[in-house]
């Protein structure tokens, strides 16, 4: 290593980071199709691979690695929802999450920093008593604490009751963690890659093909594939590529924003979350503030970026950490998430057979990677829908059951 | 800050409106449970030029506009009655 070091380090051509081998070209036949090489798909890939043997597999994406939500998303990895379906998920997600970078030999920097969902109304605290209660009982480490221990756990949150939103309470939540989210994608990509996955970036689908209502094959810019099955994972575009598959989704497609400060010393140890604000934080292990907020008003495909979103961050922002009001704002970006009438995803099959959809992620696809990855891996490969996935399929908005999950971070409680 | 042109009172920040969704065409009120589950969770959620409803909040005008979703470019904005002709009438004794 060190003569490796010397050598490329004297050297104007440093060797190309072997992530995923080099690009082929497309066959003319795979057994799966996975489209969208996200956290998502790669993940999916992966377990297909290593789990059920299937290594006939091309993921495909328009653009390039992980380019769309898993590099866009804040990073937060939790399970205490509120739902027993959500915590349940969540929490698979969680302990895989936690043995990703042994599992895999990759760094994905997990950071365990505990998580406080702020409470400013008695409303709030009565939700959060709630969900510390579902999480306890499904052995989930949540529990409602009070100003004093908030104190001893964030001692730069101010806590003044003189401001239009007091915090009189947060649901403290031990294992909620951060990681490198890009990092996510490559484990994956080169965990898939070396099993024999093929990634094929830059190559856009452009249509499905269905016979007899079977998913047969896909069409993209580079030729059509003929396919054993089909599984998109393209959040932000779910129902563009969905009605490919002439299938339509209770799916809006609204923008996330979030902004990252110039890097300071490290000060905040906790993610910092607050439902009645819409706001969340924490701080990068560069030193940058990482802030989000609420979805955007309405619905719309374009990522750019508005001066309303950082008005109404920096408002209650200000309030949580009144010293950070000379932080300059460095970069600020949007991604496009999926948001459905009930706030959770839409997984599993769908009307037509052989096709799987893995979509409906909101604000919070990130943290469900690996668990969604292996999930929707078992049910591409056996044919057969897991239980933990059948509360989040497709019908059941004509059955009206849907999972009322309010524990999402960017949506109004 | 972005302008909507309402109808009624002409243009406003955008922070004044509310979205209410893409019009659709309304199932009969007896269409059954599978055609109103339709109508009222299922998105078309389309890329490209979308006729919508939004309402001017302070005023509660409830107006169409006509918007790109890839670019945000809003087209036109017209009063609801310029397609909506004909009243839907609802018996109450269903």
């Amino acid at each position: 290593m060190p003569f490796g070091l010397l050598k490329y380090g004297l050297n104007r051509r440093y060797p190309k980071d072997p992530l995923y081998g080099k690009p082929k070209s497309l066959k003319p036949s795979y057994d799966v199709v996975i489209i969208g090489a996200g956290g998502h798909g790669l993940a999916a890939a992966y377990y297909l691979a290593k789990d059920y043997g299937i290594t006939d597999i091309a993921v495909l994406d328009k653009g390039y690695l992980a380019g769309g939500n898993t590099a866009r998303n804040t990073a937060i990895i939790r399970s205490n929802y509120l739902t027993p379906e959500g915590v349940q998920f969540y929490d698979e997600s969680v302990r895989l999450y936690q043995g990703l970078s042994k599992d895999l030999d990759f760094n994905i920097l997990y950071s365990e920093r505990g998580h406080l969902t702020l409470a400013h109304t008695d409303a709030a605290i009565r939700t959060a008593r709630w969900r510390a209660e579902v999480n306890k009982h499904l052995g989930v480490n949540s529990e409602l604490i009070f100003p004093d221990r908030i104190a001893e756990l964030c001692p730069e949150l101010s806590l003044a009751e003189d401001v239009r939103y007091p915090i009189l309470g947060a649901l403290y939540h031990a294992p909620g963690a951060i990681a490198r989210h890009d990092a996510v994608a490559w484990t994956y990509a080169r965990a898939a890659a070396a099993l024999g996955v093929e990634i094929h970036t830059e190559t856009e689908v452009t249509g499905i093909q269905i016979e007899n209502g079977r998913a047969v094959g896909v069409e993209t810019k580079a030729g059509n594939i003929s396919c054993g099955r089909v599984l998109q994972a393209v959040a932000g575009m779910s129902s563009v590529v969905a009605k490919m598959a002439g299938l339509e989704l209770p799916i809006r497609s609204i923008p996330l924003q979030a902004c990252v400060t110039e890097p300071v010393k490290p000060f905040l140890d906790p993610i910092i979350v607050s439902g009645s604000l819409h706001v969340y934080v924490s701080q990068s292990d560069r030193g940058e503030l990482v802030m989000g907020g609420s979805v955007d008003p309405y619905p719309l495909y374009s990522t750019r970026s508005t001066l309303e979103f950082k008005e109404e961050l920096m408002m209650h922002m200000l309030e949580l950490f009144p010293f950070i009001g000379n932080l300059r704002v460095l970069r600020q970006w949007a991604g496009i998430a999926d948001m459905t009438p009930d706030f959770s995803p839409v997984m599993g099959a769908t009307p037509v057979e052989n096709y799987y959809i893995d979509s409906g992620w909101g604000t919070w696809g990130f943290k469900a990677t690996p668990v969604c990855g292996k999930r929707m891996a078992e049910s591409v490969a056996t044919g057969i829908v897991p239980d933990v996935l059948l509360p989040f399929a497709l019908e059941r908005f004509f059955r009206f059951e849907q999972v009322g999950e309010r524990g999402a971070a960017s949506v109004g409680h | 800050m972005k302008t909507l042109n309402c109808p009624l009172n002409g243009p406003r920040n955008i922070t004044e409106f509310a979205y209410g969704g893409e019009v659709e065409q309304m199932p009969a009120p007896d269409a059954g449970a599978h055609d109103w589950a339709a109508y009222v969770f299922i998105e078309k959620n389309t890329l490209g030029v979308v006729r919508e409803w939004w309402i001017h909040l302070p005023t509660s005008y409830w107006f169409i506009a006509e918007r790109n979703t890839e670019s945000n470019e809003v087209v036109a904005t017209y009063p609801a009655d310029e397609i909506f002709t004909e009243k839907t009438e609802f018996t109450s004794d269903g």
